[in-house]
């Protein structure tokens, strides 16, 4: 916990601290010299806020990609299967976890290469391979994600008692009815627990970005440019505190969902 | 639930779909692996192990891999006794709010990994002054890894309470013996849980150490990485990931003979 505390938080404080520090252009040093010019130009230049709002716009489609397929899924878990179809499909979404992140980039790269499989899927239709890029980009994090997503949402369906589903239906209502006003709003904090991964983990990626997206840009290349090659640690200090606060904006609204005790 | 033939059918026909989804390009990756074409065009032209024997040549590979292990046990070794000790330090004191606490653990997982690994760099460089190496990346490891150890530990102390340790005292055993017999033997599969964790997160884990690793220390990952966009090194990384793929297989394993509230603790991985 004092690890935590000192460690963990005394490292944000400090690039919190950082952020507001200037780089000598001349020698590449940080020098320790107040100013807002980091956040000025994050705030002022056209493209950061491009790249800010796509990032935020990936993590977003990611987060409701991973809904919609996820659920089904769920669904089929927690309310069809035979207990031990259950515990074998337990197993069949978490294994894709314990498989490498390089790998399952990578693995994505393979399929939408020119040449590759969905390429020629393509051709069948006249098509081509959409190439890396952008969709690229979405459909590799939202599949990279997608087990944080299933296991909230087959939690939170398992505790939906199954008199719930009979009475309503008694009631007259369909299945779809049934999931709509019943499931839905019981499944939420299950769904907010998962997007807290979804989103979090794509507004930070970098590395699926370079691998799958071409010349897309997103917030974690900015970071990463900016401290390894460009050198100019404080700007990448003040682009990191983006997701910082996006993110605690976005755990303080949840909270009162009860959300967070599901994690 | 009463859920009729039909709906039955097509949940079950969507699930399937998602996990052929799912599982398509890792079986690709294994495929490609032995594609005898270089560039791995579809379909594949032929069956080769060149690329294996290649890979099985292939230093940079080998020593990645022996580096990986080497920072992934370090980190979980110290992650095990520093979140053991967090644990068991939180347990019995309520100086400061639950809220905060449970708030705390969860920043490092619901903070971008880009977050955690310049944070770190900027403290180790800019504040302290100290040279990145193995060290700097151990302890970077070491500061999500404890996550995992802690809330392991702390979710096994809040199911059994402390009254075998109060027994334990009463008949006369002292701190260190009842933290050896008692204690330990108690946490011993949420250890174990925690520690599989650690281990899978820091063998994995490649944003955090690019930004707390020195040049002259590389993680499988950083090789692979570094190795993905070079047209000649392409069949080697094939190899490499396709036996990671199939490595992926062990710890799901170990977890399911540590039983079943192993599942629980992996879904909280991040």
């Amino acid at each position: 916990m004092l690890w935590l505390g000192v460690a963990y938080l005394g490292a944000l404080a400090a690039l919190l601290v950082t952020a507001l520090w200037t780089q000598n252009d001349f020698t590449g040093q940080v020098e320790r010299i107040w100013t807002l010019e980091n956040f000025q130009t994050l705030l002022g230049v056209e493209v950061y806020r491009t790249i800010t709002l796509r990032t935020i716009g990936v993590a977003a489609a990611v987060t409701v990609i991973d809904a919609l397929l996820a659920f089904p899924v769920a669904l089929f878990m927690a309310k069809a299967a035979s207990p031990r179809l259950q515990r074998v499909m337990v197993i069949a979404v978490l294994t894709p976890l314990w498989a490498s992140y390089l790998v399952k980039a990578y693995a994505w790269r393979v399929v939408f290469a020119t040449g590759g499989p969905l390429d020629e899927l393509g051709h069948l239709f006249g098509l081509g391979t959409p190439g890396y890029g952008l969709p690229a980009t979405i459909v590799t994090l939202a599949y990279l994600w997608l087990p944080y997503m299933v296991l909230p949402l087959y939690a939170g369906l398992e505790r939906v008692p199954d008199s719930l589903f009979e009475a309503s239906a008694d009631l007259g209502a369909g299945v779809g009815l049934t999931l709509r006003r019943v499931v839905a709003p019981m499944l939420f904090p299950s769904f907010v627990a998962g997007s807290i991964f979804t989103f979090s983990l794509s507004m930070g990626d970098y590395i699926a970005v370079k691998i799958v997206g071409g010349t897309t840009q997103m917030l974690g290349n900015v970071v990463y440019d900016n401290s390894g090659a460009a050198n100019n640690l404080p700007f990448a200090a003040a682009v990191a505190t983006v997701p910082i606060v996006l993110m605690l904006v976005y755990l303080t609204v949840v909270r009162r969902t009860g959300a967070l005790e599901q994690l | 639930m009463k859920l009729s033939r039909r709906a039955r059918f097509l949940l079950g026909l969507a699930t399937a779909v998602v996990l052929a989804v799912v599982y398509a390009p890792l079986a690709l990756v294994l495929l490609n692996s032995f594609n005898a074409d270089k560039t791995f065009g579809w379909p594949p032209t032929g069956f080769t192990l060149e690329w294996w024997r290649m890979a099985g040549e292939s230093e940079g590979a080998r020593d990645a891999l022996l580096t990986s292990l080497e920072v992934a046990a370090l980190a979980t070794v110290l992650a095990l006794v520093l979140g053991t000790l967090a644990a068991m330090g939180l347990r019995h004191t309520r100086f400061f709010g639950r809220n905060v606490v449970s708030l705390l653990v969860i920043l490092p997982i619901a903070l971008p990994g880009i977050v955690t690994g310049i944070a770190l760099q900027n403290a180790f460089g800019t504040m302290l002054g100290v040279q990145l190496s193995l060290f700097t990346l151990v302890v970077a490891h070491a500061t999500f890894c404890i996550v995992t150890v802690f809330n392991n530990v702390q979710a096994r102390f809040q199911r059994l309470g402390g009254s075998l340790e109060q027994a334990s005292m009463d008949l006369g055993a002292g701190p260190w013996t009842t933290f050896r017999l008692v204690t330990l033997p108690m946490l011993r599969s949420a250890l174990l849980a925690g520690a599989l964790l650690s281990f899978g997160l820091s063998f994995d884990e490649i944003v955090v150490t690019t930004f707390t690793a020195p040049d002259t220390v590389q993680t499988l990952p950083i090789w692979i990485f570094g190795n993905l966009f070079r047209p000649n090194q392409a069949p080697v990384v094939n190899v490499v990931a396709a036996v990671l793929v199939v490595l992926s297989v062990v710890p799901i394993y170990l977890a399911q003979k540590l039983s079943g509230d192993t599942a629980g603790a992996a879904a909280g991985a991040r």
